[in-house]
């Protein structure tokens, strides 16, 4: 994963609740792996129906085309696991969103890529969207080392990320690496639950596969 | 001493921990690992581009299942733009010797169907698949969930995943529905109920007479929907009607071991006395059928009803989301939901594309036409499905209607092949989501139970079974 420790840049305020993924990626951007998926990020939203860009969406206009922040309503995230949904919003440049609630997959996903989502409560995130509505240079701080959020007006908002979540993000860790080390007890587990459930372990062999012609079990 | 009362998913849990790694965090073991082309291709390049192997592919089950085609005689190459990952998917099993289910494969089907059906996801297992719908295996008692690429990635090469202990709810559904109303309704009437965010970090238990008096498929669709109130899990502690419809499927086990697997099976229970995080009680003897209105599934009410008016809504944003969602719908607040006109009728998905749905589809359909503006199509969520529907006739009665009778896949439910519903087309649905461009670009859903959705091909607009024969 890529590491987060400290980020400066623009936040877009994004003041609705239950936004989710097939809103952040809609399904036909998740053909392919070669393309770029920020290009379909929000795409609903931020193109017409022929590929043009909406003007008013705040995406689509100037400082928020450069955002690296989002700040939105609970709930952002839910709907599918699909991962395109936290690469759309990086490779789009967002490194942050800000948040009372998040959905579970699209919150441990973000962890998963370097994506920070910061849990806030509804009062804070109140006074965020308030001073971004307000301020002609919507740029905020987030500083994961002392989990400070630092508004230009100076104000500093605190929030908390759990911490062993917090010190993979500061590190930028491997952790299929990491669960390998644990080999062993991984193999002493499975030899006793093949003792304990051993049809977990009883996959039927069916005969190979030709075109067409179905399965056959042996 | 007395031991503790436990829940279902506390001996679930203690049985799959390898290790407590640190603070909250817990090593788990997955036993059965579901993979689709979608979701796999990105996690088998970070496997591959660190030279790592598929650590268990004897627990490792591909299915082709989202970007096919479904239109009848399809191959794995008839809709283009999904190629890339049916190739990815045929190239990553063969290297790492895992066996695929191919688009040809008498046991092909929605991976979520295919699971429960074939018998691969067995009471007490732990089941993970990179899609949110995985929880809908949970209807035959194991603890099933859905993970994103990353983790896809460390199952492939660990078949283990790291776990925070979730929080424990169970929904306790009082009573038999009446006659007409659908488990796809209960489903609905919940969500509708508690809201889409209730279950967020929770696993749910679904209890009561109205689960034990369903069949398998009936819970595996409630199951299919705990995320769209925020759970990632949900299932239903397994019975003699689990063990029943698991018997003799091709993946279950045989002779001895099923019986041993049985014995062990019937310990899977909460115990009298375990305590949940929360409980939620629904009377289901009140329910009837649900169809939804806006561009979430908690947007939901009875058929007969009117639709809301925002301002009734207390939550002023539940009230912003409410006016935007009647926008993004065209329609009108307080107007009646039956009777709005709709110009596609989808059956099928890991919802409710099995036999029962279909039979229950196919028991309005009969002898009646599809309304001439209408597209309508049945997608059978798996082969055995299809063959099983096919050998009482289903197809004939859908076909004679006017549906069209597909291959199977899950097709308009999440529109990532070429089934979509047009830029502001109305479809009902008995898929899980209304989302805005779900089904397509500027697409509209009400999603809803099968028969439901067959009674509204018919009528050309929303009704139910009963407003059909009225």
């Amino acid at each position: 994963m890529e590491k987060f420790n400290r980020l400066t840049g623009i936040a877009a305020s994004l003041p609705m609740v239950d936004i989710n993924t097939d809103a952040i990626i809609p399904a036909s951007y998740q053909r392919t792996l070669k393309d770029d998926p920020g290009i379909g990020l929000f795409a609903g939203w931020r193109y017409d129906l022929q590929g043009n860009e909406v003007p008013d969406f705040i995406l689509n206009r100037k400082p928020f085309r450069e955002s690296k922040i989002i700040v939105a309503g609970a709930n952002f995230g839910c709907g599918s696991s699909r991962e395109f949904a936290v690469w759309a919003l990086m490779r789009f440049g967002i490194r942050c969103v800000i948040a009372p609630s998040f959905g579970d997959i699209f919150y441990e996903n973000s962890f998963k890529n370097g994506l920070l989502p910061i849990l806030l409560t509804q009062q804070y995130v109140d006074v965020l969207q308030e001073y971004l509505g307000k301020t002609n240079s919507p740029t905020l701080t987030i500083d994961l080392e002392r989990q400070e959020i630092t508004l230009l007006d100076g104000r500093v908002l605190n929030f908390t990320v759990p911490p062993s979540r917090r010190v993979a993000l500061l590190e930028g860790i491997d952790e299929i690496g990491q669960t390998l080390r644990f080999d062993k007890e991984i193999k002493n587990f499975e030899e006793g639950q093949r003792e304990a459930e051993p049809w977990i372990y009883s996959r039927p062999e069916f005969a190979k596969r030709t075109e067409g012609a179905g399965y056959a079990q042996n | 001493m007395i031991a503790e009362p436990n829940t279902l998913f506390d001996k679930i849990w203690d049985r799959h921990v390898i290790k407590h790694i640190e603070d909250d965090v817990f090593l788990i073991h997955v036993d059965r690992h579901l993979v689709h082309e979608c979701t796999s291709g990105a996690a088998f390049v970070t496997l591959n581009n660190t030279g790592r192997r598929v650590r268990s592919p004897n627990l490792t089950y591909p299915v082709i299942d989202h970007i096919l085609s479904t239109a009848p005689g399809r191959t794995g190459e008839t809709f283009a733009g999904g190629r890339e990952f049916v190739h990815l998917i045929r190239k990553n099993c063969a290297e790492h010797n895992i066996e695929l289910i191919d688009y040809d494969d008498s046991r092909q089907g929605i991976v979520h169907v295919i699971a429960p059906g074939l018998g691969i996801a067995l009471p007490g297992t732990t089941v993970v698949c990179g899609d949110s719908h995985t929880a809908t295996s949970g209807g035959v008692g194991c603890w099933a969930w859905g993970i994103g690429t990353s983790e896809v990635a460390h199952v492939l090469a660990t078949q283990s995943i790291l776990q925070r202990r979730p929080k424990r709810m169970r929904i306790n559904f009082d009573g038999k529905v009446p006659e007409g109303t659908y488990p796809k309704d209960m489903i609905l009437y919940l969500i509708g109920k508690i809201g889409i965010a209730a279950g967020q970090g929770h696993v749910v238990e679904y209890a009561g007479s109205g689960i034990r008096s369903l069949g398998i498929e009936g819970r595996l669709t409630i199951c299919n929907m705990s995320i769209e109130f925020g759970a990632r899990a949900g299932f239903v502690a397994p019975d003699d009607t689990t063990f029943e419809y698991l018997a003799n499927k091709p993946y279950a086990p045989k002779g001895r071991l099923w019986d041993a697997a049985v014995d062990y099976w019937r310990t899977l229970a909460s115990d009298p006395g375990a305590q949940f995080d929360s409980n939620v009680d629904i009377d289901s003897k009140v329910i009837r059928p649900q169809v939804t209105w806006g561009t979430t599934p908690q947007d939901v009410c009875a058929v007969d009803a009117a639709l809301p008016i925002p301002t009734e809504f207390r939550d002023p944003e539940r009230r912003k989301a409410a006016e935007r969602a009647f926008s993004y719908q065209g329609l009108e607040p307080g107007r009646p939901l039956a009777g709005i006109p709709v110009d596609v009728a989808f059956i099928g998905s890991c919802t409710n594309g099995r036999l029962s749905d279909l039979e229950a589809a196919a028991r309005v359909v009969k002898g009646k036409k599809v309304a001439s503006r209408v597209r309508a199509l049945v997608v059978p969520g798996s082969a055995e499905v299809r063959k099983g529907a096919e050998a009482i006739g289903l197809n004939k009665i859908f076909e004679e209607a006017g549906f069209e009778w597909r291959e199977t896949g899950c097709s308009m439910c999440v529109a990532v092949n070429d089934d979509f519903v047009g830029p502001g087309q109305r479809c009902i649905s008995t898929s899980n989501r209304n989302f805005e461009s779900r089904q397509g670009p500027q697409s509209r859903t009400h999603l809803a139970s099968p028969a439901t959705v067959a009674a509204s091909a018919i009528a050309g607009f929303i009704t139910d079974e009963a407003g059909l024969r009225n």
